[in-house]
């Protein structure tokens, strides 16, 4: 019997994707562990690779297509001693009757159009329905009227009906958990704020970003990949709903640069950043102020014990932030060549979900710009980020004398739901202390 | 030697049962049924489907009562009981014979007798003394329910009847008397009634189908009234004083006055008891309540490896909600993915008296009781062409949502074809449409089902024909 391929959940939040390119063409022969295809999520690109062996019957869905629902089947594998006359079994979609190929697949792989969906259309002036950044959100409409009834955005909502649809009972249990709670309050705040005005609709049900018609004129128009959306969603989504405020320091980096260099030359499997020294500063700073390793929980805060510090690095088309685990208990060496592996695989598209999820607090790095100081958006659901400008050399003042040291301007970004302007300040303070006396990050 | 080892083994082969065998099979279990009677259980054989085949004869008989109403002239139109029963029985005989073809399609071993859990794994079947016993990784018990007996009033199957008795009448009693008035007592007062006899129901609650939202109580009393029946509620049914040819009961209403009447025949229509006896039960984890099974959501009893779906697991006792507890039951051993349980409140109910009554969700006053600010919505048979083209226009539609959401909570519906017109709103209410989806439903003209329609915009105040 031949195979059905169907597309593949990469992480447990994975509803639908882009199959990106297909690795074998139609004809050619797998074996288990091959590359058959690449897929592109929001977040990464990832490889899928066969499990069986044989031959690449059809393919069912093209290499370039977005939107690709889970469980969709993608293509028909022939097994051992079969030819392409078992694919005459096969109707032209391939969907349901492919379901058959195996009995056990039949309820999980339905008659799903494996057509590309259609983005969310405004049906009917229905209130709950809307046009979600991320693509189509499969939800009830009662889900869709009770998750705009609390001003919840239904895309935030993991669906458990049938395919991962959003029902009624998701949108309640969401609400109930208090996933709601802090947009509620938030646009309840908001509403006090107006004192009487007309009330603020909440933040999380406005529409997406470009709401205005755009210009005339000539241009090109570019798709959105998935990384982009979700650049788009979450950082609009951070800077509605999460108070920024912004703290900005100014390290003086001689004694960093000397020790690094001393350290650079004592080894070779091992070349130090000035960005390495910068994380496990970071990371230790936490450590003193466990309050800030936190993040916001709508009606509670997540004080998280493992100190987790994401990195921003930009990649072709976009960035994304892979995660250094417990950076506080790892020496200069080995964060620096984590990083060096984390990077590369994020520019290769190959990060795995778990390697850039989590985390509490982000570094983003513009130094290597020239980039004097910047502020940048907090990655939610974390509670920080710390922007990180060029050391260069500027006077500053010693012993009431204008003299020359190598300075490196930082701004804290942080969440004034969970860090105060003192504990940012401090937090500040000892980053600038591990840095400017970088032998107390040995201890 | 015939095989013994099997993936899953289904004590009982009723709407539930064999469902669970099929779909067992199709997921690639190797799968056996036991049964101990006749394939299809009571549905088929003594329940749903022989009292439609009944009943269908009523329809025609009192269509026929009434062709000069459509201009057709009949003479001497007469019911011969006979061939009314031996068409309800070949029915049944058809069917049934069409579920041992479905288990021999998908390649399911049929045992005959009685299945008995026997020890972990092991099921037993017993048939004329002999013995086999089967391994089984899986046992779902779907062996079914049976009439209630009170005691003192036990059907002698001459002067007072079962269900069963009832379906294979030798007379039609000129005086019936039909102790309760859910689904099975209603039907059989209306079957006979439709073939001349004076029927009296009595109910022990406040009004008749009980289950039913109230206005289709009243709605449904009305009309049985008016077709001659008599209508006992809050009375009670004391004693049963037989004599050879008929039956005299002693009735006791609210107040505690007591009264007496004879009828040529009773039929005892009080409930129904789960089948829990001699499967095997002793000694295992299964949980029994009130002679009914006690099963999570996925139908796992107690003790690993024991299922138990349908009838034998309580209310409501229908065809369709065994057959839909046994596929997700199969579905969840099978380790199918995203199995998701029974919504109770998304299994309609029906029930085939004349006029017919069919019903989804919550009544109102549940759904008020369940914390719901109600929108309700009214829809009268007398407002659509179609029911009037039928000549039937007595019946109403009513529907209950969620002031708040949009929620359709409930539907409730009596007259014409409600019975074919109420899987609409079942639809509806699995996939969790709101009154905006219903309203932008178009409904074909004419039907029966534009009252639907205008019931979800009665309920919103834009009903238009009305």
């Amino acid at each position: 019997m031949p195979i059905t391929i169907t597309m593949p959940a990469l992480s447990p939040t994975m509803t639908e994707g882009k199959l990106a390119n297909w690795q074998v063409k139609e004809g050619e022969s797998v074996s288990s562990g091959d590359v058959l295809a690449e897929i592109e999520t929001d977040k990464a690109t990832m490889e899928v690779e066969a499990v069986d062996e044989g031959v690449l019957g059809k393919i069912l869905v093209e290499g370039g297509t977005d939107n690709v629902a889970v469980n969709t089947p993608i293509a028909i594998l022939l097994e051992e001693g079969e030819d392409q006359s078992a694919l005459d079994n096969y109707s032209q979609d391939g969907a349901s009757s492919a379901g058959s190929s195996k009995p056990e697949d039949k309820p999980v792989a339905p008659e799903e159009s494996a057509a590309p969906e259609k983005p969310a259309k405004q049906s009917g002036g229905s209130a709950g329905d809307k046009v979600v950044t991320g693509g189509r959100v499969f939800a009830s409409p009662l889900a869709r009227r009770i998750a705009s009834n609390e001003g919840v955005d239904v895309a935030d909502i993991d669906g458990t009906g049938p395919r991962g649809r959003v029902i009624k009972a998701d949108v309640e249990a969401f609400v109930k958990s208090g996933g709601a709670a802090a947009r509620k309050s938030d646009a309840k705040a908001e509403d006090s704020a107006k004192a009487g005005g007309t009330t603020a609709q909440p933040t999380a049900s406005s529409g997406p970003v470009a709401t205005t018609p755009p210009h005339a004129g000539e241009h090109e128009e570019i798709a959105l990949n998935g990384m982009r959306k979700t650049i788009a969603k979450r950082l609009t989504e951070a800077k509605q709903t999460i108070p920024h405020f912004y703290l900005t320091v100014e390290c003086e980096l001689d004694n960093l640069l000397s020790m690094r260099k001393d350290l650079n030359a004592r080894g070779d499997d091992y070349k130090i950043s000035v960005n390495d020294f910068v994380i496990r500063a970071s990371a230790l700073a936490l450590r003193k102020l466990p309050q800030a390793n936190a993040i916001w929980g709508g009606d509670k805060i997540l004080q998280y014990k493992d100190i987790d510090i994401a990195v921003a690095v930009a990649v072709d088309g976009g960035l994304i932030t892979p995660v250094v685990r417990t950076a506080d208990q790892k020496g200069l060496a080995s964060i620096s060549n984590e990083m060096k592996s984390l990077a590369g695989k994020a520019k290769d598209g190959k990060l795995m979900p778990e390697e850039y999820q989590g985390g509490c607090f982000s570094i983003s790095n513009l130094g290597m710009f020239g980039i004097k100081e910047f502020s940048a958006v907090i990655n939610p659901p974390q509670s920080a980020i710390l922007a990180v400008g060029a050391g260069e050399q500027r006077p500053v003042i010693r012993d009431g004398a204008v003299a020359i040291a190598t300075v490196m301007s930082v701004t804290l970004s942080c969440d004034h739901r969970v860090i105060d302007g003192a504990v940012g300040a401090e937090l500040l303070k000892y980053f600038k202390g591990y840095i400017e006396e970088p032998l107390t990050m040995m201890l | 030697m015939a095989e013994t080892n099997f993936d899953l083994v289904v004590i009982g082969t009723g709407p539930g049962g064999y469902v669970a065998a099929i779909r067992g099979a199709q997921l690639g279990l190797k799968t056996a049924v036991i049964e101990r009677e006749h394939f299809g259980g009571i549905c088929l054989n003594w329940g749903c489907i022989p009292t439609k085949a009944l009943l269908r004869t009523a329809e025609v008989y009192r269509n026929i009562q009434h062709a000069e109403s459509y201009g057709i002239k009949v003479e001497k139109a007469s019911v011969d009981l006979e061939a009314t029963v031996k068409r309800s029985r070949q029915v049944a005989a058809q069917l049934s014979g069409g579920i041992s073809g479905l288990l021999k399609k998908n390649k399911i071993a049929v045992f005959e007798g009685q299945g008995k859990i026997a020890g972990s794994g092991k099921v037993s079947v017993e048939k004329d003394g002999s013995k086999t016993v089967l391994s089984a990784k899986h046992t779902i018990l779907a062996t079914g329910a049976r009439a209630r007996n009170l005691p003192g009033l036990e059907p002698d199957s001459k002067l007072i009847w079962s269900y069963k008795d009832a379906l294979v009448p030798d007379t039609t009693p000129k005086k019936l008397l039909v102790v309760g008035s859910g689904a099975i007592g209603i039907e059989f007062a209306s079957f006979f009634n439709a073939l001349g006899s004076d029927v009296t129901v009595v109910e022990v609650m406040d009004r008749i189908l009980p289950v039913e939202d109230a206005d289709i109580s009243a709605h449904a009393e009305k009309a049985f009234k008016k077709q001659g029946m008599t209508i006992k509620k809050s009375t009670n049914v004391t004693e049963l004083k037989k004599s050879s040819k008929d039956v005299t009961a002693t009735f006791k209403d609210a107040k505690g006055k007591t009264s007496t009447d004879t009828f040529d025949r009773v039929i005892m229509a009080v409930g129904i008891v789960g089948n829990v006896e001699d499967i095997g039960l002793e000694g295992t984890k299964v949980k029994v309540d009130r002679s009914h099974i006690e099963v999570d959501e996925f139908s796992r009893t107690g003790e690993a490896g024991v299922y138990a779906i349908g009838d034998l697991t309580g209310p409501p006792w229908l065809a369709h909600k065994a057959s839909h507890e046994a596929i997700i039951c199969v579905e969840k051993i099978a380790g199918v993915k995203d199995v998701h349980p029974l919504v109770t409140t998304n299994i309609p109910g029906c029930t085939y008296c004349h006029p017919q009554v069919a019903s989804v969700g919550l009544t109102e006053k549940a759904a008020i009781e369940a914390g719901h600010e109600v929108k309700v919505g009214r829809f009268p048979f007398i407002g659509n062409g179609k029911a009037i083209a039928l000549g039937e226009p007595e019946g109403l539609v009513k529907t209950i949502f969620d002031a708040k959401t949009g929620e359709l909570i409930g539907a409730h519906m009596i007259g014409a074809e409600v019975t074919e017109l109420i899987q609409g709103f079942g639809i509806a209410k699995t996939l969790e449409t709101t009154e905006i989806e219903l309203m932008h439903t178009v409904f074909p003209h004419p039907t029966l089902s534009e009252m639907m329609h205008e019931s979800v915009l009665d309920a919103y105040d834009k009903v238009i024909h009305m």
